[in-house]
């Protein structure tokens, strides 16, 4: 890191815009999501009391945080829709989190094997479905997915099953789309692991006796922990609050937390348990977040 | 040259035939003649002469476009000053939270970002519709550029930047003869990414939008709610088919212009 030279007024505008504006528009709106949570619905416009009134000075403002309470907290506490929906969402983006391993790191591992040319061109290959939206990812499962959809078709045809078997509305359904969506995410940081393991290493491993499976186990396992680190984190958090996948293939029958937000939002329109639903989930990914951030600072400076 | 053995062969094989598979598959239906989309009807192109009259769709797609031009121009000139804040300034006062801010928006679920800004406007008495949109699609998208430009920018040789403030250059001059020529592919691959993330944003726009302001997506989701339709099929291939030909062919410039780095989206 380079010691700082004194800085022009219009030098040190190149760090002031963008810190302003990542300031009012995601720090200041946290805080207001965290102020509304402490609010009670109401049929107004906004719909919640009490409203942050300025002009009535300082008697104004004794009233309004007088008028704040933990409702909400304790209905979602109380209430078992919220609490199964966080565990359910928790649960679905472990399973699936593990799956992505899984299926990613083979992909990954076979990738960093082929010759330097070919990679790059895999690489794209792999990140490409990601540029087109999510929603048409999904949609064009739901397509596959149908009772009469070509994979019942398939599954017929080679007499795997008789009776079609009922793809959407399951989490069997929401595991395929979020394996489906967030391969790319775990398959890129493996391979950037994979890619500089030192080949050496592996061989001097051989040399000394190591049978394949142990050399795997003891040297290229903990040699890609970081990539795998980065790459779990990068698909668990988001999995979390996903709100497409569950929506489109599983249904709102048990809703994962990112549809009970929604719904509390646009279907309740009930602001504050909205708004306190989400201060919770961010609790809950507080520390997983803290991690992926050192990972990925301490990556893109060290490189 | 290293052989591909032929277990790794196959993970690769199986791995990309999954994810480009149900692509295909939706391609193929939406040529499907048949309004009946489990039922196969023969090849046509009925669907995609529906959506020309379609006057709503036409109108999300040009309000979506519109928006991912604004924002991801917008993005990616706050993202690129970001970039330069943080591999260029050292360690100015703030920088941990500045770096915390423009990380965790990369993976912070969607809804939540999407709540919290709709909150900001109402808070604000900010009218909803085509600006706020824009804004939430800069904020989200920002990030994402700052992270590929920043990689570039630690990346490459900071002695010639240093060179030509030897020779005498301003700090001005040096950037715009140095640092944004060898920096440009990273910020052209950063833009089309904003414009992607921007163009296929359901979520931070449902919660942002106002009257008169139905994105593409928003419109497609209230479509397949309730199941498949054929219209949608046509509508999502030729969204597919637009981003395949703008992603290879930024590829290709970036290979072409050299910059090694500037492979689309590392996320």
């Amino acid at each position: 890191m380079r010691q700082n030279p004194p800085r022009s007024f219009w030098q040190s505008l190149v760090v002031r815009i963008p810190y302003a504006w990542l300031l009012a528009l995601f720090l200041v709106p946290f805080l207001i999501v965290l102020k509304i949570s402490l609010s009670q619905s109401a049929i107004a416009r906004p719909p919640y009391t009490p409203v942050f009134d300025l002009a009535a000075g300082w008697h104004g403002i004794h009233a309004f945080f007088a008028a704040l309470s933990f409702d909400n907290y304790v209905l979602i506490g109380s209430d078992p829709i919220y609490v199964v929906s966080y565990l359910k969402s928790v649960e679905i983006a472990a399973f699936s989190t593990l799956i992505l391993l899984l299926v990613g790191y083979p992909i990954a591992y076979a990738i960093a094997r082929t010759p330097r040319h070919w990679q790059a061109v895999l690489i794209v290959l792999t990140v490409l479905p990601f540029w087109t939206s999510l929603l048409i990812r999904i949609y064009a499962w739901m397509n596959i997915l149908q009772r009469d959809g070509p994979l019942n078709a398939l599954l017929v045809a080679l007499s795997i099953v008789k009776e079609p078997p009922v793809w959407l509305s399951t989490n069997t359904a929401i595991f395929i789309g979020v394996v489906y969506s967030y391969l790319p995410f775990m398959v890129l940081p493996l391979y950037a692991t994979l890619e500089k393991l030192d080949e050496s290493l592996l061989e001097a491993a051989a040399d000394l006796g190591c049978p394949r499976w142990k050399i795997f186990w003891l040297v290229t396992l903990p040699l890609s922990s970081s990539g795998i680190i980065a790459g779990v984190l990068l698909c668990f958090i988001p999995i979390v609050g996903e709100f497409v996948i569950p929506d489109l293939l599983g249904g709102s029958r048990s809703p994962m937390i990112g549809q009970t937000i929604w719904m509390e939002f646009f279907g309740n329109k009930d602001w504050p348990a909205a708004a306190a639903v989400a201060v919770v989930l961010v609790c809950l990914l507080v520390a997983p977040i803290l991690v992926y951030q050192n990972q990925a600072m301490r990556a893109v400076e060290r490189d | 040259m290293r052989k591909v053995s032929a277990v790794n062969l196959a993970a690769i094989a199986i791995g990309i035939a999954f994810l480009y598979l149900p692509i295909v598959i939706l391609v193929i239906y939406s040529f499907n003649a048949s309004r009946l989309v489990a039922v196969w009807g023969g090849w046509s192109t009925r669907w995609y002469a529906e959506l020309m009259s379609d006057a709503p769709i036409l109108d999300a797609a040009f309000i979506s476009i519109r928006l991912a031009l604004v924002s991801a121009t917008a993005a990616t000139i706050l993202g690129t000053l970001a970039a330069l804040a943080l591999a260029r300034f050292g360690r100015f006062r703030g920088r941990l939270l500045f770096a915390a801010m423009i990380y965790a928006p990369l993976v912070m679920p969607e809804v939540i970002t999407g709540l919290s800004l709709l909150l900001l406007f109402v808070a604000f008495a900010a009218e909803r519709g085509f600006w706020t949109v824009a804004i939430a699609h800069t904020t989200m998208a920002m990030c994402f550029v700052t992270v590929i430009v920043q990689s570039r920018l630690v990346g490459f040789d900071m002695s010639l930047e240093e060179a030509a403030m030897d020779l005498g250059a301003t700090p001005f001059a040096t950037f715009f003869a140095v640092t944004l020529p060898l920096t440009l592919p990273a910020i052209a691959a950063a833009w089309m990414l904003a414009f992607a993330l921007s163009l296929d944003d359901l979520v931070i726009a449902s919660f942002t939008t106002g009257p008169g302001a139905t994105t593409l997506p928003i419109r497609i989701y209230s479509e397949v709610r309730l199941g498949v339709k054929p219209e949608m099929n046509a509508v999502c291939s030729i969204m597919v088919g637009v981003v395949g030909v703008a992603v290879i062919a930024a590829s290709l410039l970036a290979k072409l212009s050299g910059g090694e780095r500037a492979a689309p989206a590392q996320p």
